[in-house]
């Protein structure tokens, strides 16, 4: 291997693992707020490419229509909870939001001639299908058993998984799509090629990072996610309700898996199952953190993908088994080095 | 004294007002028919040995626990307390074990108490913030400190802060001089009848039920889950049970040598 071939394959990896450093800290979000293991990361990743892909082929995207399925369920439920505790104004409000908007977006789907729009107003039409399905399968799915343990959420999650899968299927066929990129542009670094699509995603993962700290760091809505994260009972008597948490956690999750797919479309073939693989890589990254330490799972994402791609180049055929062969050593040296976990007074 | 049945008449303008509250794990009933009225601007205590199901009986008004029974809150009867919704309307909860959050700074777990607040669209918890570290210039002090590195006295101060920045009509606290330095423990009450100069009413759990019927206006008893007894606090204080079994023995007297 001569230094040209090193450099491609750095370049390749440190791409890959910004993406899996997104899927990562969404992963770690999700469960240091709700303790769901979000195992269907990847089915947002692949709905997020494939919505994308088929606006581009000038159909209404399938997902649509599964958006507005699961608004009316949230509307029956959400009524029928607001009903049950005697409050009428609130069951008719409901319905505001809930079937209101995807409807709305259904029909501008429709009238919309979308494959001639503009490639950043297709991405953004995307984002406003994908991303609200995350807080409404958390109100679905996860809220009535919320306080379950760790192992109830997890089978949940691995339902939702293979029904995601299945309906992504239906939606989008078996064939696989790849997008166009986002800028044709490319720049020369030395002697290695950077592509515009490579920079696209260097920047934007390390924008919304940032933007992610700040959140945290800085707003009341951030915090209140930490909150949660740290004490959920104080948390409660704080009046940040559990459900709230969750809702908005996994719009930040569906946000980050939908806007991933989006990213890696032009970079790889996306078929209705990839998203699973895609989004282990960002699990073994997770588990090197722990679960727990946003840092250490960006850079242990960083390594996967590194990994990955330069595993790619000495032994193709192993490159999956050697990236989550890592997950073995990992898990050794954190049992060895974590003691038991006091709980929080 | 407590043995005609008797009702707390201070309170002719109450805030909150709880009928036959019931809570049970399981099959094992932790609080019975219990009845309790808090009228506005009053301190009211309610007093018993562990395990009588004081914490229960908070946590069910609170909404954390589910419970049969009524409770009228501000005028409004809340046909299932729903822990968001107290909080909206102006209820707070100083919890036995503090919850705060450890990892953060002083100031952050200040600041999520307004959380309800903010999100309702009234967004002044910084003039709070300074209210309430006029009130515990301490936490001011220590306001870049993580919640959890500070001694048992200050994350009290800092859990009753975080409540205060909620602007609360009613505070219940449950059990705030527990595991505390007597010292602690008497600034921790100069707070509370301060609160109450504040226009704070307050719903007040102790053990230390000495200092509890010294700053109280009306008490209850509860023992095994039920209301045993309940009148206003000095009375309670001179009642012949209440001393044998709350106040030991020459309790009304060492009482008045303490303060």
């Amino acid at each position: 291997m001569d230094m040209s071939i090193a450099l491609i394959l750095g370049q390749d990896g440190i791409t890959n693992g910004a993406i899996y450093a997104l899927l990562a800290l969404a992963l770690v979000l999700v469960f240091a707020v709700t303790r769901v293991i979000f195992i269907q990361q990847g089915e947002f990743v692949a709905y997020g490419a494939l919505t994308l892909a088929m606006m581009q082929a000038g159909t209404v995207p399938a997902t649509v229509w599964l958006l507005v399925a699961m608004g009316v369920l949230v509307t029956v439920f959400d009524a029928g909870a607001a009903l049950r505790a005697g409050r009428h104004r609130r069951a008719a409000a409901v319905a505001g939001w809930n079937l209101i908007y995807p409807l709305a977006l259904a029909a501008i789907m429709a009238m919309l001639p979308v494959a001639s729009l503009p490639l950043l107003v297709q991405v953004f039409l995307t984002l406003a299908i994908v991303v609200p399905m995350g807080p409404q399968m958390y109100r679905l799915m996860y809220q009535p058993v919320a306080s379950a343990p760790v192992l109830i959420l997890l089978i949940v999650s691995v339902a939702l998984h293979i029904a995601m899968v299945g309906l992504g299927l239906l939606f989008f066929g078996a064939e696989g799509q790849r997008t166009p990129a986002f800028s044709d542009a490319s720049f020369e670094l030395g002697t290695l090629m950077v592509s515009g699509q490579t920079v696209w995603v260097l920047v934007v993962s390390a924008l919304l990072i940032g933007a992610l700290y700040q959140f945290f760091e800085r707003t009341l809505y951030g915090k209140a996610l930490r909150a949660t994260a740290i004490n959920r009972v104080g948390a409660q008597l704080m009046g940040i309700s559990p459900a709230l948490a969750g809702k908005l956690t996994f719009f930040l999750a569906a946000f980050i898996g939908a806007l991933s797919g989006v990213l890696i479309a032009p970079i790889t073939t996306i078929y209705y199952d990839t998203g699973f693989l895609i989004a282990l890589k960002g699990f073994v990254a997770a588990i090197i953190g722990g679960l727990a330490s946003y840092p250490i799972a960006a850079l242990g994402a960083l390594l996967v993908g590194l990994l990955e791609s330069f595993s790619s180049f000495w032994a193709s055929a192993y490159k999956e088994v050697i990236v989550f062969t890592l997950i073995i050593p990992v898990l050794l040296w954190r049992s060895l080095n974590t003691g038991h976990v006091e709980e929080e007074e | 004294m407590t043995q005609t049945p008797q009702t707390n008449a201070g309170a002719n303008n109450p805030v909150l007002e709880i009928k036959d509250l019931c809570v049970s794990y399981g099959k094992v009933e932790a609080l019975t028919n219990a009845s309790l009225t808090v009228g506005e601007g009053q301190i009211v205590t309610v007093i018993g040995p562990n395990g009588a199901g004081k914490t229960t009986m908070l946590s069910a008004i609170m909404g954390v626990l589910g419970s049969k029974g009524r409770v009228a809150f501000d005028g409004t009867l809340e046909v299932v307390p729903e822990v968001e919704r107290m909080v909206a309307r102006g209820m707070n909860l100083v919890p036995e074990k503090r919850e705060l959050f450890g990892e953060m700074s002083v100031e952050d777990n200040l600041v999520l108490g307004a959380f309800q607040r903010y999100r309702m669209g009234k967004r002044d918890h910084k003039q709070t913030l300074e209210e309430v570290y006029a009130l515990f210039p301490r936490l001011k002090e220590r306001r870049d400190q993580a919640a959890g590195t500070m001694s048992g006295g200050e994350r009290q101060m800092l859990a009753v802060g975080r409540a205060l920045m909620a602007k609360p009509k009613l505070l219940m606290l449950d059990e705030p001089s527990l595991g505390l330095a007597p010292l602690i423990v008497r600034e921790i009450f100069r707070i509370i009848a301060e609160l109450r100069r504040r226009g704070v009413s307050i719903l007040l759990v102790e053990q230390n039920a000495r200092a509890a019927l010294q700053v109280a206006d009306y008490a209850y008893v509860l023992e095994t889950g039920q209301i045993a007894m309940e009148g206003p606090a000095h009375e309670l204080a001179d009642d012949p049970r209440v001393i044998e079994a709350y106040l030991g023995f020459g309790g009304k007297h060492q009482a008045m040598l303490s303060t």
